[in-house]
């Protein structure tokens, strides 16, 4: 409902851009967000890599912001109006913006546009996104070895490439400690709903899963966890002040290296398109602190976390088989990250069956 | 055992998630059967979820929570009391705003709460009646809006229609003309029902904060709002039907979750719509009777009340 507020918002912004774009030269830096910044996750970390720009350029640039922004024909709108304001470079935070990036880029040349975790480009509109699958890969071996009922619990989002590369590379973890670890998928179709994520990781841990894995954005699922005294993992930041007990450790989203770069390359003019996607390498992914593990396997997850970081372990190597057996590619190979990016089926040990 | 067991968690997860919903709509039914229309039950939940949250949070007492939970619905409806009955304006628009505004607040004055674990409200542990088998966690231990709630839907189908008040409620919402030309003060009687609405759906924001999953994050509700001024609609404005359109509700959420998690290939997508898809269904088709659906639906709702002088 936010967004009726965002109309008004536009309706005022439209007869105020105006006046506002002759009061300064600043470097106006414009956010879109899927869900609100107190989300304490996804958002949540977007908006600290915002915070890093200001802290960073001080009087030099002006940032701002539009959260609660629905994937759909209203995110051109928000997207239209940031950049009518005056804004000079706009990052939209989300898969399902895309399209209408690309749509509002097209009719505003000038202006610098970064999408999230998308995959269409323009000479004025990047793409970046980060290798969290590295992070779950770490997570799925810990799980495996965590695990006494040998099921993971795994609370998913939507069914699309990033969300399903995530639990192919959790399970290949997995399945790297315990071939015949288990997993039970649960889609809640939300990025958001607290209480129906508390409800997913209720239903996983009454069928019998003893660590609860998460690509929703909450820490609803963690506080479960804490009470039915199983492990879990926090999602996109360290949510260990809601589960001291049951997070085992965190994948972090650490946006705020790669929104400074840009905002410096947008200030010296050497700003150009580009596709990034970082990893461990990039310090674009962290891991939290490992709590609640013994020692051997905090060294055993410090040990792949490294290998991973230098390149001499890829999650997606080979030999990798779909659900249904046929071999996707064969030993010594590694999956190229065409095939990861468009991802729409499960690795060989989930069951269940993915919905298209 | 496994699948008994299995059952047991389906119905008391599937408790948990019905109890908002119920307490939201019983409200919000009060208020229709008086004539007012407030759409403002998102708004007013989610405020009443976040001062829930801080007042435990301060305290460390969750029943004190409640209380402020209660008392910021009810000041959030006052207001639309104020502007709709007094100053006879447009109830939708005023109850859109609410829900703007409601969020807009909580998200402030929720700030700085955000990433603190909050203070839960205790299941009851009543020795040896609590340990009985399979039904005594059901029965004997939930908290204490859930025995609430089913007495609050009990007391209001009792009142609606089988007191005076209840039935003073009605006439001014049936027709508010009458109802005034005998004497009633139409006024008072839906402030007294939008604040009883406003109060209950404050009470709701509070349990998804304090019971549900004891944290606050913006937009929690999640639209719990607007699916409780659905079950009214669809419930006829019958106490009854409401309480089995919210558990039917919650019982299908919860079985689709469990449908999955046991890899029944069924598509997801599907699955998360069916909560909605059969609520309505079964509640359209226990209001085939039109005549009866007709003779509940209050006369006056939505529309504004000028008293001559």
């Amino acid at each position: 409902m936010r967004k009726i507020i965002g109309l008004a918002a536009a309706v005022l912004a439209m007869g105020l851009g105006v006046a506002s774009s002759f009061a300064d030269d600043k470097l106006k830096v414009g956010f879109i967000y899927v869900g609100p910044v107190g989300d304490h996750g996804w958002t949540y970390q977007h908006n600290e890599g915002r915070l890093a720009i200001e802290k960073e350029f001080g009087d030099a640039v002006e940032t701002s912001f539009v959260e609660n922004v629905s994937e759909g024909p209203d995110a051109e709108r928000a997207i239209e109006r940031l950049a009518r304001e005056g804004h000079d470079l706009i990052f939209t935070t989300s898969f399902g913006f895309m399209n209408p990036t690309i749509k509002v880029a097209k009719k505003f040349p000038d202006v610098k546009f970064e999408h999230a975790t998308g995959y269409k480009r323009a000479d004025n509109v990047s793409t970046y996104s980060s290798r969290f699958y590295e992070g779950r890969y770490v997570i799925g071996q810990i799980a495996a070895k965590m695990s006494k009922t040998n099921t993971i619990g795994y609370i998913a989002s939507f069914p699309i490439p990033e969300v399903v590369r995530g639990i192919n590379s959790f399970m290949l973890g997995a399945q790297s400690i315990n071939p015949d670890m288990k997993i039970k998928v649960i889609w809640v179709n939300s990025w958001f709903d607290p209480g129906k994520e508390a409800d997913a990781a209720k239903a996983l841990i009454d069928q019998g899963a003893d660590i609860i894995s998460q690509h929703t954005d909450s820490p609803a699922p963690l506080q479960v966890a804490e009470e039915r005294g199983v492990f879990a993992f926090g999602q996109a930041s360290d949510m260990i002040k809601f589960a001291p007990k049951a997070q085992l450790t965190a994948i972090i989203d650490n946006w705020n290296d790669y929104y400074v770069a840009r905002t410096k390359a947008a200030l010296d003019g050497s700003w150009s398109s580009q596709d990034v996607w970082g990893g461990f390498k990039d310090d674009m992914v962290d891991m939290a602190a490992y709590t609640n593990l013994p020692d051997d396997v905090v060294a055993a997850a410090k040990d792949t976390a490294a290998k991973i970081e230098s390149g001499e372990l890829h999650p997606f190597k080979g030999p990798i088989f779909k659900q249904d057996g046929t071999q996707v590619i064969g030993e010594g190979e590694v999956l190229d990250d065409g095939t990861l990016l468009g991802m729409n089926w499960y690795v060989k040990g989930v069951d269940g069956q993915l919905p298209q | 055992m496994a699948g008994l067991d299995v059952f047991q968690a389906i119905i008391l997860t599937l408790i948990t998630a019905s109890t908002p919903l119920l307490i939201a709509a019983l409200g919000e039914l009060v208020t229709e059967r008086a004539g007012v229309l407030n759409l403002g039950v998102e708004g007013m939940m989610i405020v009443g979820a976040v001062a829930g949250f801080a007042v435990s949070l301060q305290t460390g007492n969750p029943y004190l929570g409640i209380i402020a939970a209660i008392l910021a619905g009810m000041f959030l409806s006052v207001l639309f009391g104020f502007l709709t009955l007094s100053l006879v304006t447009n109830q939708v628009a005023t109850g859109l705003s609410l829900t703007l505004l409601g969020l807009g607040l909580a998200g402030m004055l929720g700030s700085g709460f955000v990433g603190t674990p909050g203070v839960k409200l205790e299941q009851l542990n009543i020795p040896f009646l609590t340990d009985l088998p399979f039904i005594g966690p059901i029965l004997f231990g939930q908290d204490v809006l859930v025995y609430f709630s089913f007495i609050l839907a009990a007391l209001i189908s009792y009142v609606l229609f089988k007191t005076r008040i209840g039935l003073i409620l009605r006439a001014v919402g049936e027709n508010h003309t009458s109802a005034h030309a005998l004497g009633y003060s139409v006024i008072r009687v839906r402030y007294l029902a939008v604040m009883f609405g406003g109060g209950c759906a404050g009470l709701a924001g509070g349990y998804l904060s304090l019971a549900y999953t004891s944290l606050w994050v913006e937009d929690m509700t999640a639209g719990r709002g607007w699916i409780a001024l659905a079950l009214v609609v669809f419930s006829s404005w019958l106490p009854g039907r409401l309480l089995l359109g919210a558990y039917l509700f919650g019982a299908v959420g919860i079985l689709q979750i469990h449908v999955q998690a046991a890899g029944w290939p069924i598509p997801s997508q599907l699955l998360s719509s069916l909560p909605y898809l059969a609520t309505i269904l079964v509640l359209v088709i226990i209001s085939a009777n039109r005549a009866v659906t007709r003779a509940n639906t209050p006369a006056c709702l939505g529309q504004a009340f000028v008293p001559d002088r």
